[in-house]
Parts: structure tokens; C-alpha cells; sequence
């Protein structure tokens, strides 16, 4: 166990030692304060991508996968014994990498503050195993360009840097990372900082962390760090105890049963997507949605629903889905419907000393389901309203719909109104447009800079239409 | 060979990529605040900033700061050596009084950390009493509350032109400002260096203005001050006034301290303490005849210009000099004024007015069209400036052929004809989804209205083993200046691209530069760099011609070769011809100087000849629109723009694309909203992050992006026959506006003038196209 205010990782191939670490340094500031200055702070928020850097990750086949995150939400405490590469590692002036150079030939960089950020999410998408040409939704070298869109350019249009990512090839059998992938990864190790600022826990096993949260019922839970790092950077927060809990073997599970199944609430979402693939098809269409590629290579269920947020966008899925939220605490386990989950603007049931372990889906799945998400950009944007629905037909009329609703009250909720109106009814555009109409009266919808009061009304009664129109119709008429 | 000639050979015209791509890609590209880790002892600089958007400051305590550990010291107004002002206008005190946007900082702390210096600007004690703040147009306008002149654009006589109209419409059109983003935001580092003047790297595109500014608040000379500025993070306009203050309270904290001092803006600070695009008013009257020809236009521009002038005067005299766009408007008047409200002082943003004068004219286009029973494209093209014809302020429009040479090219290449006829279909077909196509045209004026910034200077340096190192006044932002000025310098010399580097822009070795602005950078700079390489060619010149026993014009320099005309064979290498020359006792160096001729303004009737000539370009788009939720894709755009013969065509079309993307996300995706309740916190920036204002991303680039530069384009009396091409192509990006409108009108009846709020948001074309639908219902109704 790394001990006192020190730790060994390794930056670029070499080891390093960190020394001085406090509780709530960020990786991107300390690489700088190392003169690795190519890793740049653009918005200290997971939204820009100027700080992305690769991490080495184990993937399902015990190899390594080499994953793009964005530094300035990783703290130095949760990479005690990992391995980083960022663009000053993946090659030099006079010694391209296949991306720098493809990058820099095709004019992928005007003002170059972006871009060692995109040369590292590249790198990403170029080092995925399972990246191959003729994917329809890829370019022709099967790069997917989502892995791009947590990355900002002011500057180019984005045009070339596509074109840089659709021109690259396989890596070479002689590429030293790509033949890492085929080695073991660095595990998670167990940590305890220990500083005037405060103290860094992660924890070997859940045991371990519900025995730390008992002695510490305050302690911020840390797992992707995609929403505690924001608060880090920009509103300054600081926790006395912070307790990581991403990479407890507890909580990385993922089971299938009969009657459920169960996504341990620390495995971050591009895990997710990768180990569901098409299972649950409401979020298989719902992952894309969720921020960018560098975010969710990070981001966790657990903490998506550990912070509550109104306008998280994992709850109006998972309320569809009829999910429920496993909790563990010193008197071991509990499940609540994620409905019974909330209680008020960023209030939940977990009780201090709990945490959570897991989401579980019950089966069998309804049939029919659909994800709308209001926002402003068409992804990487934090939706405005965002509306799942999940519908069973019988016969042409309704056995069950649920709807789940995210942006119109202080906690994500059901569109009640609208599903009882609807269940035992013909799905037909009559029985539709009133339910609708009664939809658009859900919750308490803001007035804000996302949107107007009166959009997210209106969008909660066209998401139905929506999804009646696009998702049913046929079928139904057909 | 006269300024816009090219020899046969060489590296001016060659698509090479961006003189630092290598750097870039790697992470080896150093920016202002990359540099701070090499310093010994530095300090970090944070603002207390007010949260007020009005108030008067009653009382500030810094005592306590002084307390925080790591804090070491607090900079304040009667810590200011020299003047007490941040601006060239004299209205932007380093240290107010008075607060005058939510946000504005009072004073500064410098610590041995940031994390330090920010708490030590918490424990700060202020109190404030609080004003009345004016933070709309319309809350200015009511109050009066305007600042600077209010210029009147005029030819011809309104009324005579509203007599001969056969149509007459009036309409009000407001819209948004835009934040810059450049990705690197503002930053600065100052020390004492050891020759004891002050440094400062900054990022800046004026470094001169920076230097005058620190050196007045230090109450030095200029010849006291350096700044350097390596290269900017992106800048846009951004950087050309905004950086001095930053920039004087590092160099004022590293004078009292006597060490380095870092000041890096965090994303919150720079969008709450730095300027933007202005937001516009716009209430017009447009005349027409019986054709759809223009036969007059009145209208009252208002901009918001925040809380102070910064250049808030010029950029409405450009929105004036605009409001023509492509158009010929006999009759017009057009009057401007400057609000005054309690805002972050607006400032340049590629295009300076331009797109906010072209955007009024594209709108009231938009909207009249189908009033006139015609499609939107036939009427702009039906009104475009005729060779011989004159601009409002009196200018000729050289050239203007041009506009419908891009226009029916464009109209070809992106087979306008037949996609609209299949839109037509696909939209009579498909209640619930509907598209949009519209082409729009760009002509927009190339030099500073302001004429004295129309100069430049360079230094060109040969040593003695032939290689070439140039200086010049222009700052590197991103927009491929030093690539073009170092092809510049290599065609000029005859010299391959390796054998010429380019040193960093610093105040001490080309000074009284002008700001790398109005998209002037390559047109003044590259004049200034082929002044100083013709000055030393013509001195080898002369040594070859006695080495090669021919007469001087007839040496030729071409590829690190020199040879008499004709015979290639014969001649010698340009470093053997240098070393000779050195030996000879020959100048090896120059200073070049450019000045833009034939430019004449006043500024005061609005008249003249501000532009050296006009850039033209054009552009289509083709968007779909999502009848549920109003969100769009925007599946396709074709460009075609005149860059003259580009001196670097991978830059240009860099330029062009990132122009139409920046311009498309300033009309469709980003929204600045200000807290304008009665609150608390009245005048508070709500989109302060990168997670509420939002920038085009990926998934906003044009699915099918076809971009293309008019060929045999020569600009005589510009740089190797080239043109300017920084801001223009931001206009590019009406055409995507005026698809969303056509894609929004077609929910409803046809021939109904379809408003569109700016930006066009999804949630701004669903009220558009709810609006059309209502209509449509409406009608539906009437004929049952």
C-alpha cells in the first residue's frame, strides 16, 4: 500500500515518483508541474478534451486496453501504480506517430492548443482492438468518430481531423503500445494518502470500504470522478476523507440472470457498452448520449445515481426500465426501486455509511422502448428534458408503458399521468395526443440558460408523439 | 517584379502544412503559460471579483488576505506606479471604483500558488453599494444609456426611395453575441529580466498596444517594455484589446515583488471578465419594386457594447459598412449607436461588425422573399452589386463580376437546382421532418477602417552561412501567418522553406506593430517581409552579377540557387553567394516596411475608401429539421471563396472551413444568457462554463463538406496576387440559417415571411416551425 504523501506510477513508459501529493490534485496539474506541458487546461471540466491523456486499463480478455480520460478529473490518488501516456509520449518532432503525423500533414492543427488532446483520443479509437473496417457507422478503418466528440477545436472545422482519423491503419506488429495490449494490466491499488489537506483512501475490497465509510459517514465517495472532479476545479470543493470506490472487484460485476440483470455500479459506461453490446436495447441507443467518449471511459452508474442530479441521464432510463439500486452498507445489502430512490433535489435513501453496488434490470424487457434527450448540441451536452420510454403492446392496446423523465423536477421522475392514461388503451394517435398532453403537465419544468419553461413542456408531449410516430406507427398501422 | 507577382518556382502557392504541426501534434508547442515552470520563485496571480453588475466600492480590507499561507501580496489601485487604466480610451481603470459588470475584478492577490492566491482572494473584505444596472438593448435604449459616436451611413434619399417602391416591409431583429473560446485562455508572465526592463510573455494579438498599456501603468517608457507573444491558443479577436490589463498586473506584480509573476485565467474568469462579440438591434424599412429590387433601406442598428468603448466604435462603423453585404441599395440610412450596459466590454470577433451588418440585410432577404413571391436565392442574386456600381459610403465594388461568378459556380457544383426540387418532394412527403436549402453570398472589405493600422514592418536576417531567420509584426494564432510569411520569405530569397525560421513576435525587434487583425496579418506583413528580402536581393544581386558577369535583373534566385537568366547550369549556391557577398562588405539584414496605399476614410461623413478591395465567396447549405423537438442536422454545405491566389492552400481552406463552423455555431448553437431578473445576482453570466455554452463539436461539422477556392483569382497590388482570408468565410454560415428558416417555413402555408430567432437553437427553430404549423392549422381550418 502507497503510503503518506507518495506514489509511484508511470508516466510515458518511465516510473515516477509523486511526491506531495494532496487529496485534490488533478493529474493534468501535476504532469504539469512536471513540464509535461503538451496536457493543457482548457476548461477544467471534462468538456474540452485539451487534457486528454491514455490510461491503461484491463480489459475483459485479462490484456490491456488503452483508454483516453480527461486529466483534469482524475486525481493523483486513484493512479497509484498505473500507467499514463500522453502526446509527449506517443511520439516526437522527426518521429511522428502514425496520428501526429496524419494530424499534422492534413492540416488536423491550426492553433495546436487542442490538438495533443486529439492526437491522445486517436490514439485511443487507433489502439482499439476491436476497431475494424466496414462497421457501417465508422469511417472505412472502422474509427469511430463519437471518440472524438469530448474533444473541442475552435480552429478547423473538424474536417481534416477527420480525415486524419479515417486515414489511419492498423498499428504495426513492431508498435511497442499496441503490443502492450497483449500483456497484463496494472490492477488497482490499494492507497491511503495521508496530507494537511486531507486524506485519499481506495480501499482492496468492498469490505474494506464499508468498514472506512463507518469510521468516515462523511466521506465523498469518488468513482469515475467525472462530476466530483468539476467540483474540485470549479466551485473548489474539498473533502476531509475521500474513499475511491471505482475499482473495487465488488462493484466491476457484471450478472445475468432470469429474472435480472445486474451492472456493477463501478464499471464505467464504455464497459458497459462494450460488455452489453445489444442486451438492453434502450441503452444500447442511450449510451452514445451520454457526454463524450473520454467521459465515459470514466463514468460510473453508481456515481451517475450517487449524485442525484436532476438532470442525470442515466435515471430516465433506468426509471423506464423499471431498474432498482443495490446498496451496501455495514448491515449488508438492500434494493430499492429506482423510483422509491429519490427524494428530493439532490436527496436519495442511501443512508450515510452506504454505498452503491449495483443496478438491477429486471426481465424480461418491454418491447419497444425509445431515449430522447433535449439539449442543445446533438451530443456532449447536458440535456435540457430527456424522456425514455418503454412500451409492451397486446392486441394493439397498452399492457404496460413506462416513462421516465429527467430535467422537469428537482428529482428525476415518471410520467405517471401519462402512463396510467395510456395502459389498457388502443396505441392509437388519439389515445397518444391526450396522454401527451397530460406528459407536458409533468413536474415543475425551469426556466433557464439549457431552455425555456415552456420548451421543456412542450418537448416532455412531443417525445411521446415522437416515439408513437417513429417507434409504433407502422407496426401498429401496418 | 511588382508586389503581387510570382516567380516561376517557389514555396509561395505549395500546400504545406502549418510551420508548427509538428510541435502541435506532439505537445511540444509552448504557450504562455507552458513557460511558468522554467521560472524560479513565480507567482500566481487571482482576481477578487465583484458580484454586482453595478455597484460602488465602499471599502476593501486586503489585510486579511495577508494572512492565508502562501499569500504575498495584494495588488490594489494605490499599488499603480503609472496610470491607473487598462484601456486605450481611457474608460477602463485597472482597479475601479466602481463596479461595472458582475465579475469585474478589484483587486488581485499574488501567492505562491493559485490555490493560495484564490483563498487569499476569498478572505478579502469588500463592501459595495449597489447601483442600478442597464443590461439589455432594451433597457439601454430605454434609458438612453449610450456611449461613443453615432455614425450615420448615407447615399441617396429613403424617402424617394420609399416613393419608388412597389413594396414596403418593417421589421425588429435582435441577436446574440458570442464568446470567443479560443481553447487557451487569457494568460500573461512578467519579470524583470537581467538587463532590467520588463518582460512579459503575453498572449496577445497586439503586442505593441500591450507594451503601451504596461508601460503606462508602470509609468515607463515603451522603451522599457518587451513583449513577446510565441503563439496564442486561438485569439478571433479576442486577444486584440483584452490582454493589457491582464498583462499589466503580472508586470505590476513582478516590479513590486521582484518575481515572475503567471496570471492564466480559468474558462469562468475569461467568459465573465473578457469582451465578446456584440449583440445587435436591428429596426429597419425596406423599399422594393415590382422585380424584387432594392430601392431603399432605413434602419437603426444598436449594439451592445458593454460597460466600456474598447472598440466597440469601430466595429459599428464595419456593421454599417456591411449592412450592403452583396447589394446594391440606392437609397440608404442607416444610423448606429453604441449601448451602454452593465456588461463585459464587447470587442473584436472575426468579422469586427461585419457579420452582424450582413446578417440584418441577410435576414430582412429571408423574411421578405416570400412576401415577394420569390425564392430567397433569386432575390439576393437579383440585387447584386454591378460592375461600376458603388457602396454606400462610396467606394467602388472592384471586382464585383465576381459575385456572380462565385455565385452561378456554386449554384452548379452544388446542383442547387435539383436538390431543391428533391427537397420540394421530400418535404410533401414527410410531415414530421422537413429541409431547408438556401445559398447566401459574402462580399466583405479587406484593411483596417481604422487607416493608420494599415502599416507593417519586418526584419529579415542572412547569415552569413545562407540561412534566414525573419521577424515581423504579426502574431501567430493559429491562422497559419508564420507558415505563409516564412513561404513569403523563402519565394522572395529564392531559398527552400527549410532554410528560413522564424523568430517569435517581440516588441524589440519590429516595433509600433499593428494588431494581427482585420484579416490584415498576411497582406501587411508578407508586404513588409518581401520589402526586407527585395532590399538584400538586391544587394546580392549586385555581387552575383560581377561573379557571373551578367547584368543584376538578369540574376535569378530560385531554390537556394543563383544563376544567370537562362542558365540554370551556370550559377552557384545561394550560401557560397552569401559568404562572397559577406566578404564584400554587403548589408546581410533588412528592415522592411509595408503600408497599404490608396486607403481613405472619414470617419466622421462615413465616406471614403477604407477597404483596398473586397473579398467575395458564397455558400450553400442543406438542413434538416426534427418537427418534434426542432433539433436539426445540417447535412451538407458547399463553399466556394476568393482567397486570390493563395500563398498556402491548406491554410486557406483551414481557414474557410473553421470560419464557416465558427460562424455556424455563432447562428445556430451558441447562446450567451445573462441573469437580466431583479435577483441577487441581476447581471450574472449564466453560461460561464464549457458545460453551458456550448461550441460545435463533431456532430455539428456538415456531413458532406465540399469546399473549394476560386481559382485564377490574382489580386494585383496584394502579396504574390493573394487575399486576405481570415474573417469572410465566417459569413459563409448565413446560408445555414437561411436553410433553417426555409427547412421551418416548410411546416407551413407558403408564401408567409418565417422569423427565426439568432442563434437558431433547437429549441429557437421549434417555436419557428410550431409558429408555421399554427399558420398551416389555421388555413386548414379556414377551408373546411
Amino acid at each position: 500500500m502507497s503510503n503518506s504523501h507518495a506514489l509511484t506510477l508511470t508516466i510515458n513508459g518511465q516510473s515516477r515518483s509523486a511526491e506531495n501529493v494532496r487529496p485534490h490534485t488533478t493529474l493534468l496539474n501535476w504532469l504539469r508541474d512536471q513540464g509535461l506541458t503538451g496536457c493543457k487546461e482548457g476548461c477544467a471540466e471534462g468538456e474540452c478534451g485539451a487534457c486528454a491523456v491514455l490510461v491503461a486499463r484491463p480489459d475483459e480478455q485479462g490484456g490491456t486496453r488503452l483508454e483516453s480520460v480527461n486529466a483534469c478529473l482524475v486525481l493523483m490518488g486513484s493512479l497509484a501504480g498505473q500507467e499514463v501516456v500522453t502526446a509527449e509520449g506517443l511520439g516526437r518532432p522527426g518521429a511522428l506517430h502514425p496520428v501526429q503525423h496524419e494530424l499534422a500533414v492534413r492540416g488536423g492543427s491550426q492553433c495546436g492548443y487542442c490538438t495533443p488532446g486529439f492526437v491522445v483520443s486517436m490514439a485511443a479509437e487507433y489502439y482499439r482492438p476491436e476497431r475494424a473496417a466496414g462497421d457501417a457507422h465508422h469511417g472505412p478503418n472502422g474509427f469511430d468518430i463519437h471518440a472524438l466528440s469530448g474533444n473541442l477545436c475552435r480552429c478547423t472545422g473538424y474536417r481534416p481531423i477527420q480525415d486524419a482519423a479515417y486515414a489511419l491503419e492498423a498499428p504495426p506488429l513492431s508498435d511497442g503500445l499496441a503490443q502492450r495490449r497483449s500483456q497484463t494490466p496494472p490492477t488497482p491499488q490499494p492507497t491511503h494518502l495521508s496530507t494537511p489537506d486531507g486524506d485519499f483512501h481506495r480501499p482492496g475490497t468492498l469490505a474494506e470500504a464499508v468498514e472506512l465509510l463507518a469510521v468516515h459517514p462523511d466521506a465523498k465517495l469518488l468513482a469515475g470522478g467525472t462530476d466530483w472532479g468539476v467540483e474540485v476545479n470549479l466551485r473548489h470543493a474539498r473533502a476531509g476523507v475521500t474513499i475511491a470506490v471505482d475499482g473495487l472487484p465488488e462493484l466491476r460485476t457484471l450478472t445475468l440472470t432470469d429474472q435480472f440483470i445486474e451492472l456493477g455500479a463501478g464499471l464505467n459506461l464504455s464497459e458497459l457498452e462494450r460488455r452489453l453490446g445489444h442486451r438492453v436495447p434502450l441503452l444500447r441507443e442511450w449510451f452514445p448520449h451520454f457526454a463524450s467518449r473520454l467521459i465515459r471511459n470514466s463514468a460510473t452508474l453508481g456515481g451517475n445515481l450517487g449524485t442525484a442530479s436532476p438532470i442525470g441521464d442515466s435515471p430516465p432510463v433506468l426509471l423506464a426500465l423499471e431498474a432498482s439500486v443495490v446498496l451496501a452498507g455495514p448491515q449488508g445489502e438492500r434494493e430499492v426501486a429506482l423510483a422509491e430512490y429519490f427524494t428530493g433535489y439532490r436527496q436519495t435513501v442511501r443512508q450515510p455509511g452506504e454505498l452503491i453496488r449495483a443496478v438491477r434490470i429486471p426481465l424480461p424487457l418491454a418491447p419497444i422502448t425509445g431515449f430522447y434527450k433535449i439539449a442543445k448540441r446533438r451530443f456532449d451536452d447536458i440535456s435540457s428534458v430527456a424522456s425514455a420510454i418503454a412500451l409492451e403492446l397486446e392486441g394493439g392496446a397498452v399492457k404496460r408503458i413506462r416513462i421516465g423523465l429527467g430535467g422537469v423536477a428537482a428529482t428525476p421522475i415518471r410520467g405517471l399521468k401519462a402512463e396510467a392514461a395510456l395502459t389498457g388503451q388502443v396505441w392509437n394517435e388519439k389515445n397518444v395526443r391526450l396522454a401527451a398532453k397530460l406528459l407536458g403537465t409533468e413536474g415543475t419544468p425551469l426556466d433557464d440558460h439549457r431552455a425555456s419553461r415552456a420548451y421543456r413542456a412542450a418537448m416532455l408531449e412531443q417525445t411521446l408523439l415522437k416515439f408513437f410516430f417513429e417507434r409504433t406507427n407502422q407496426e401498429v398501422l401496418g | 517584379m511588382s508586389l503581387f507577382e510570382r516567380p516561376p518556382l517557389g514555396a509561395v502557392g505549395d500546400a504545406v502544412p502549418h510551420e508548427s504541426a509538428d510541435l502541435h501534434v506532439t505537445g511540444q508547442a509552448l504557450y504562455t503559460d507552458d513557460l511558468g515552470v522554467r521560472l524560479q520563485g513565480l507567482l500566481h496571480a487571482w482576481p477578487l471579483q465583484a458580484p454586482h453588475a453595478h455597484a460602488r466600492l465602499l471599502k476593501l480590507d486586503t489585510a486579511p488576505a495577508l494572512n492565508v499561507p502562501g499569500v504575498v501580496r495584494v495588488l490594489s489601485a494605490a499599488d499603480v506606479p503609472g496610470v491607473n487604466d487598462a484601456g486605450v480610451k481611457h474608460d477602463e481603470p485597472l482597479f475601479p471604483t466602481e463596479v461595472m459588470f458582475y465579475g469585474h475584478a478589484v483587486c488581485w492577490v499574488l501567492a505562491d500558488s493559485a490555490d493560495a492566491a484564490r483563498l487569499g482572494a476569498e478572505a478579502i473584505q469588500a463592501e459595495y453599494e449597489v447601483l442600478p444596472a442597464v443590461l439589455t438593448i432594451a433597457e439601454a435604449v430605454a434609458a438612453e444609456s449610450f456611449q461613443g459616436s453615432q455614425p450615420t451611413l448615407r447615399r441617396g434619399d429613403v424617402s424617394l426611395g420609399f416613393e419608388q417602391a412597389a413594396h414596403i416591409f418593417e421589421g425588429e431583429f435582435e441577436f446574440g453575441g458570442q464568446e470567443h473560446f479560443y481553447l487557451e485562455t487569457n494568460a500573461a508572465l512578467a519579470y524583470t529580466d537581467e538587463s532590467g526592463q520588463m518582460f512579459i510573455q503575453s498572449s496577445t494579438q497586439h503586442p505593441t498596444e500591450t507594451q503601451e498599456i504596461v508601460a503606462h501603468v508602470l509609468g515607463l517608457t515603451s522603451s522599457q517594455v518587451t513583449v513577446q507573444c510565441l503563439r496564442m491558443g486561438g485569439g478571433f479577436g479576442g486577444k486584440e484589446m483584452q490582454p493589457h490589463g491582464f498583462a499589466a498586473i503580472a508586470a505590476l506584480g513582478a516590479t513590486l515583488t521582484g518575481r515572475p509573476v503567471r496570471l492564466r485565467l480559468n474558462r469562468t474568469q475569461d467568459l465573465t471578465m473578457t469582451g465578446k462579440r456584440h449583440p445587435f438591434h436591428a429596426r429597419w424599412k425596406v423599399g422594393f419594386d415590382e422585380s424584387g429590387g432594392l430601392t431603399a433601406l432605413q434602419a437603426t442598428l444598436s449594439s451592445d457594447g458593454g460597460w466600456s468603448l474598447d472598440l466597440s466604435e469601430p466595429v459599428l462603423a464595419r456593421a454599417l459598412c456591411h449592412i450592403d453585404n452583396a447589394y446594391f441599395i440606392p437609397h440608404i440610412e442607416v444610423l448606429g449607436r453604441i449601448c451602454k450596459t452593465n456588461k463585459t466590454s464587447q470587442t473584436a470577433f472575426r468579422g469586427f461588425g461585419g457579420p452582424q451588418g450582413m446578417l440584418v440585410i441577410e435576414d430582412i432577404l429571408g423574411r421578405c422573399a416570400p412576401l415577394l413571391g420569390l425564392e430567397a436565392a433569386d432575390l439576393r442574386q437579383r440585387n447584386f452589386y454591378a460592375p461600376g456600381e458603388a457602396t454606400p459610403y462610396g467606394q467602388p465594388v472592384r471586382h464585383a463580376e465576381r459575385l456572380q461568378g462565385v455565385w452561378q459556380t456554386l449554384l452548379q457544383k452544388s446542383e442547387f437546382a435539383a436538390r431543391q426540387a428533391e427537397i420540394r418532394t421530400f418535404n410533401a412527403s414527410n410531415p414530421h421532418t422537413k429541409r431547408g436549402l438556401a445559398i447566401t453570398p459574402v462580399k466583405f472589405g479587406i484593411s483596417f477602417n481604422f487607416t493608420a493600422y494599415n502599416q507593417a514592418g519586418a526584419l529579415v536576417h542572412v547569415y552569413k552561412d545562407g540561412s534566414v531567420l525573419i521577424n515581423h509584426g504579426g502574431t501567430e494564432m493559429g491562422q497559419g501567418l508564420h507558415t505563409k510569411m516564412i513561404q513569403v520569405a523563402a519565394t522572395a530569397l529564392g531559398v527552400p522553406l527549410k532554410c528560413v525560421r522564424l523568430a517569435p513576435t517581440r516588441t524589440d525587434k519590429v516595433p509600433n506593430t499593428s494588431a494581427t487583425a482585420a484579416s490584415s496579418g498576411a497582406d501587411l506583413n508578407g508586404g513588409a517581409i518581401k520589402d526586407a528580402c527585395d532590399q538584400i536581393k538586391e544587394r546580392l544581386a549586385a555581387v552575383a552579377a560581377g561573379a557571373l558577369g551578367v547584368h543584376p535583373n538578369d540574376v535569378r534566385f530560385e531554390n537556394g540557387r543563383v544563376y544567370p537568366l537562362g542558365h540554370p547550369d551556370q550559377g552557384m549556391d545561394f550560401a557560397k553567394l552569401v559568404h562572397d557577398a559577406y566578404h564584400l562588405r554587403t548589408q546581410l539584414w533588412a528592415a522592411g516596411y509595408y503600408r497599404t496605399p490608396g486607403l481613405h476614410w472619414d470617419r466622421a461623413a462615413m465616406q471614403g475608401e477604407p477597404f483596398k478591395y473586397f473579398s467575395y465567396g458564397a455558400s450553400v447549405s442543406e438542413v434538416e429539421v426534427d418537427g418534434f423537438t426542432g433539433a436539426y442536422r445540417l447535412l451538407r454545405a458547399d463553399l466556394l471563396h476568393d482567397v486570390g491566389d493563395s500563398l498556402s492552400p491548406l491554410i486557406d481552406i483551414g481557414q474557410v472551413e473553421g470560419g464557416f463552423v465558427q460562424g455556424a455555431g455563432w447562428l445556430t448553437l451558441e447562446e450567451l444568457r445573462w441573469d437580466t431578473s431583479n435577483g441577487p445576482h441581476r447581471g450574472r453570466l449564466a453560461t460561464q462554463s464549457a458545460s453551458t455554452y456550448k461550441l460545435p463539436s463533431f456532430s455539428e461539422m456538415p456531413e458532406t463538406f465540399n469546399v473549394a477556392l476560386l481559382e485564377q483569382a490574382t489580386e494585383d497590388g496584394v502579396v504574390y496576387g493573394s487575399k486576405a482570408v481570415g474573417e469572410p468565410p465566417l459569413m459563409l454560415a448565413i446560408s445555414v440559417r437561411e436553410a433553417l428558416r426555409q427547412a421551418a417555413a416548410a411546416f407551413g402555408p407558403s408564401g408567409r415571411p418565417q422569423q427565426l430567432a439568432s442563434p437558431a437553437t433547437p429549441e429557437a427553430v421549434f417555436w419557428a416551425l410550431e409558429e408555421a404549423r399554427q399558420v398551416r392549422g389555421e388555413v386548414v381550418a379556414a377551408d373546411d
